[in-house]
């Protein structure tokens, strides 16, 4: 369970922010810090067996059958992704706290890191491959919200939505491919996948799964051609740039090469494509840092240059190659994110990151630039910081490569290098040192403590892993290594490989070369300035901008505000495919069924419902009279299920369409009485020959269906089977409501309680119209007969209701055995207080209501659910129920059962849910001029 | 008496699609109640029909299928939910609109 739990920590915790804010800024970040280290310290709980070499796993079934479950497994590749998400996201939450400014929403912030937190994890301790999908556009969806914060700002906005519309896009190919790569493993698990290297493999779908997968990879890790969209991600606050685009989610591809790699890689496709394109982002990406004047933005090519260093290392898909990957995404996310919180607290103190207005900062800001001067040496790659280790080890991996000669790898390799010296230097030079300045839009001075207290302790990291990187991070690396490739790795990384080790000179070459470079800078600048470039974001939108546009016509032409045009299209469309279907469905069975004799009562009962039917059709267009003939089918429908062995249909039925009556003749108030001709004869002769076709084939259908046995057999055996003995009841219609589809019930009461909210919310907006109101307040009102509430009527509804309601208890009492049950008990009391309503009016029907009908809904669901939620204290699934029989003297041995009392709640939320949209209704009525009524049967003096 | 019920299921739907196809609300949703009247019937005859076997145990040893009466029990229930809905949006709409056409344009197809 540990597991899921870490996973599930950020999540649940991202209800607290929003909470705290009220406690203050303070108190809102230390529940934000809190939450993440609990779930670092649940991690560290795992570390020693993880270390040791296990695998802990925890399994959830969630749809087995689908392959659907909710698995997770945490090896030394999980372990040190979960540790740098969980860790780094505590110091960025501190960083946060200092760095967001008075007027910017905290709790919002919070919330969002902690649901990107929350996902992130979720993908690296993820074992079944749906889950990690789920996962992944999480983290899409989450840094949408976080890249756009800022919500004021244009360019936040935009970065946003390019960065989901290519990390979304690429994670639907993602989807593609895991699906394809699950069924030739047979299964979603990782585990099991990751054991099936050779059946992958040799599958004709390989090249195509990995394809799909690198596409969604190379998105998330913004590898070209996919790069665009980080720098233009870099409006967001910069916090988020530290966490999100330094250490977490563009480290999410690399996670999931890194993953697959046991199984995709080895072969001269992976080896091609993820090398080239590493190689290509790497060098490029590097280059155009160098000329970038913002700081967040140099920094965010330096990502994209570092993750494609990270991407060619798993393309070689040697070992060794891959060890050195992971040692690098560890040293890369210390200095980068110090770097990153370094850049922030320049733009926090200077109020600018522009290169070009900055220098001398080294005097004014000796603290900060004790930190930048470590992190960007580091990234340079100068002995004896991290960087230098893994810089030398990548060049010493490039060096190797034989393909498509010995040198080209190793001189790429070489040369992107050498660009990163240079921008580190040119971060380093052009922003801190130099001349102090006097006009710095803001006199720039070293932040407090808080500020700079997260990146300086990335910048010991920096310096102790540097020193000793066996004994700093050896422990970690080696599991990591190990779990990524599949086989142990015990690694030993030296300051000095000998003078004859190629990465020497190509080191030595870089660092030259950069400083070479830095020193030309000027005229590379100029050079650079006066060539022409293609603008991402230009070919972006113009892809973007006509897809958008095709959609809106598209749109437009299909939602042209003609609704009677969509619902002859829908019906056309269903009677076509009927049509289709009845076509070329195989030789049809012959009917087996003997038909019933014409019973009297049926044969009368038919009659009428075609007479009032027809006659519907006929006076359609008087309202009143329409919808009393509509009532006299519902009405006669009841008996016809009554007399076909449907008891609790036919009292379902009976006071169903006394309710809806009842809804629809309120409703007429507030419509107009007639309906006008507006349909040419050539329309409604259309209208009619549809309407007559498809009636036709309905009723030809029902008609083949009686006469025909089933082709299965039906399940109901089971159900009549154990009504008895399984649900102790033997009302085999009421045990499958409350019981064996209990949950279907406990859904279906759920929509009614929330269409009649929907109900109430509709009338309460209605009623804050002040055009509405105007309209309302001068309503025809046509004869009205001068007695409101006659008294007869008030006296007789008054007799009847606790009569009524005795009816209701007896039904709901007798459900579980006889006809009856929650949904008729509650309709016969919502039909007993309508009459009150009715007779004595709404103002002296409302005073005298004890219990809100919001409440009835209420606790109608929290009755149900607790009845439901009751099962697990013995072990069972939800809404299990279970019964009793009792023997209490003086009584006859009775049942009880807990389905009863979730009948009790199908009982309120009904009972509440009719009310509730009737008296949405009235309220309405209220505002027609009709003043409230003080007495249960006053007179109009005025009549 | 399998032809009497598919013959009203059947004519129950057409006025229900002929009404539903009008321009104005209030015909609109009389026809949605006709349809529902005719869906909960045919879904009932799923069950095939079956004379005096209520699906009591006890009372009889050929029940008729209780399972599609539990169904459209709770589908007569729904479908007064989802009338109800409709109906306040038909009111909205003539309050604030003035007029109770389904279709936004004046053009009278």
């Amino acid at each position: 369970m540990s597991l899921a739990l870490i996973a599930a920590l950020p999540f649940l915790g991202a209800l607290l922010p929003g909470l705290m804010i009220r406690a203050g800024r303070n108190a809102c970040a230390a529940a934000t810090g809190s939450v993440t280290l609990l779930a670092l310290i649940l991690l560290a709980l795992q570390a020693p067996a993880v270390l040791r070499g296990e695998v802990v796993q925890t399994r959830i079934e969630w749809l087995p059958a689908l392959g659907l479950n909710a698995n997770f497994f945490l090896d030394g590749l999980g372990l040190m992704f979960a540790g740098l998400i969980l860790g780094i996201g505590l110091l960025i939450i501190i960083y946060a706290r200092f760095y967001l400014a008075k007027s910017d929403p905290m709790g919002q912030f919070f919330t969002y890191l902690l649901l990107f937190q929350g996902a992130m994890v979720g993908i690296v301790l993820s074992d079944n491959i749906l889950l990690l999908l789920i996962f992944w556009e999480l983290t899409s969806l989450s840094s949408f919200l976080l890249i756009g914060y800022w919500k004021h700002l244009p360019e936040g906005r935009q970065g946003a939505r390019m960065a989901l519309a290519v990390t979304g896009g690429g994670g639907l190919a993602m989807i593609a491919g895991m699906l394809i790569l699950g069924n030739i493993a047979g299964s979603f698990d990782l585990t099991v996948i990751l054991q099936n290297k050779e059946a992958i493999q040799a599958s004709p779908l390989y090249l195509p799964a990995l394809i799909l997968i690198l596409i969604g990879a190379f998105t998330k890790s913004a590898q070209f051609p996919f790069h665009f969209w980080l720098p233009h991600a870099m409006a967001a606050p910069t916090p988020v740039s530290a966490y999100l685009h330094s250490a977490t989610m563009v480290k999410a591809g690399i996670f999931l090469m890194a993953r697959m790699w046991p199984v995709l890689s080895g072969t001269f496709e992976w080896f091609v494509i993820v090398t080239s394109v590493g190689l290509i982002t790497m060098v490029m990406a590097a280059k155009i840092a160098l000329f970038k004047d913002d700081l967040k933005a140099l920094l965010a090519f330096s990502t994209v240059s570092h993750l494609g260093l990270i991407t060619m290392l798993l393309g070689f898909g040697t070992p060794e190659a891959a060890t050195v990957a992971i040692f690098h995404i560890l040293v890369h996310a210390t200095f980068k994110a110090a770097l990153f919180m370094t850049a922030g607290i320049v733009d926090h103190e200077a109020h600018t990151r522009d290169l070009r207005r900055l220098g001398g900062l080294r005097k004014l800001m000796p603290v900060t630039f004790a930190i930048a001067a470590v992190a960007s040496l580091s990234m340079a790659g100068i002995p004896p910081l991290n960087g230098f280790l893994s810089k030398e080890l990548m060049l010493q991996e490039a060096a190797t490569v034989a393909w498509p000669n010995a040198w080209l790898v190793g001189i790429l390799a070489t040369l992107g290098a050498l660009f990163s010296v240079a921008y580190s230097f040119r971060f380093l030079v052009h922003g801190f040192l130099g001349p102090v300045r006097d006009d710095y839009p803001h006199k720039p001075h070293d932040p407090g403590f808080g500020l700079w207290a997260a990146p300086a302790l990335l910048a010991v990291l920096v310096v102790l892993i540097g020193l000793m990187p066996n004994l700093m991070v050896g422990w970690l690396l080696d599991p990591a290594a190990s779990a990524t490739t599949g086989r142990g790795i015990f690694t030993n990384i030296y300051h000095w490989h000998g003078l004859d080790a190629a990465a020497l000179w190509m080191s030595l070459a870089a660092i030259g070369g950069g400083l070479a470079l830095l020193g030309a800078y000027p005229r590379l600048r100029a050079l650079w300035d006066a060539t022409p470039r293609p603008e991402a974001k230009r070919i972006f939108d113009a892809i973007i901008e006509p897809l958008a546009e095709a959609a809106r016509q598209l749109t437009d032409s299909l939602h042209n505000g003609r609704f009677s045009r969509s619902m002859v299209v829908a019906v056309v469309g269903i009677a076509a495919l009927a049509l289709l279907a009845f076509l070329t469905a195989t030789p049809h069975a012959p009917s087996t069924r003997p038909l019933l004799p014409i019973d009297p009562v049926v044969l009368g009962l038919w009659l009428v419902i075609v007479i009032a039917a027809l006659a519907t059709l006929l006076l359609h267009r008087r309202r009143l009279v329409a919808l009393l003939l509509t009532g006299i089918v519902g009405l006669l429908i009841a008996p016809m299920f009554a007399l076909f062995s449907a008891p609790d249909l036919a009292l379902t039925q009976l006071s169903v369409e006394v309710v809806t009556l009842l809804l629809m003749l309120l409703a007429l108030n507030f419509l107009p009485k007639e309906t006008p001709v507006e349909s040419r004869p050539i329309r409604k002769l259309r209208d009619a020959a549809l309407a007559g076709l498809a009636g036709l084939g309905i009723g030809g259908l029902a008609y083949a269906m009686m006469t025909r046995d089933p082709a299965f057999d039906p399940i109901s055996a089971f159900h009549w089977a154990q009504s008895k003995p399984g649900a102790g009841g033997t009302n085999a219609v009421n045990t499958i409501i409350v019981d064996f589809r209990g949950y279907d019930t406990y859904g279906e009461i759920i929509v009614l309680g929330i269409a009649a909210l929907v109900i109430f919310a509709l009338s309460e907006a209605l009623l804050r119209n002040p055009a509405v109101t105007a309209r309302l307040a001068v309503q025809p009102r046509g004869r009205e007969s001068g007695d409101r509430h006659p008294m007869m009527l008030v006296v007789a509804t008054r007799l009847l209701l606790p009569m009524a309601m005795m009816v209701g208890v007896y039904l709901y009492l007798r459900g579980h055995n006889m006809p009856g049950g929650g949904f008729v008990a509650g309709l016969v009391f919502a039909i007993a207080y309508l009459m009150q309503y009715m007779a004595s009016g709404y103002d002296w029907s409302h005073a005298r209501q004890r219990y809100d009908h919001h409440v009835l809904i209420g606790w109608g669901v929290l009755i149900a659910s607790l009845s439901g939620v009751g099962a697990w204290a013995f072990g069972l699934p939800f809404l299990t129920s279970g019964f009793e029989y009792v023997n209490l003297w003086p009584l006859e041995q009775f049942e009880l059962a807990t389905a009863a009392i979730f009948d009790l709640g199908v009982f309120l939320c009904v009972l509440g849910a009719i009310l509730l949209a009737l008296a949405s209704l009235s309220r309405l009525a209220l505002r027609t001029g009709e003043g409230p009524n003080v007495t249960a049967h006053d007179l109009e003096e005025s009549r | 008496m399998e032809a009497l019920l598919a013959s009203v299921i059947g004519l129950l739907s057409a006025v229900g699609i002929y009404l539903t196809l009008r321009l104005r609300t209030f015909p609109v949703i009389l026809g949605l109640t006709f349809l529902s009247y005719a869906v909960n019937l045919f879904l009932f005859t799923a069950g095939r029909l079956t004379l005096n076997a209520a699906p009591i145990v006890g009372t009889t040893d050929a029940p008729a299928d209780p399972l599609p009466q539990a169904l459209v029990l709770t589908a007569i229930v729904i479908s007064f939910g989802m009338t109800a809905v409709i109906m306040i949006m038909a009111i909205g709409g003539h309050l604030q609109a003035g007029h109770d056409r389904i279709d936004l344009d004046e053009d009278k197809a």
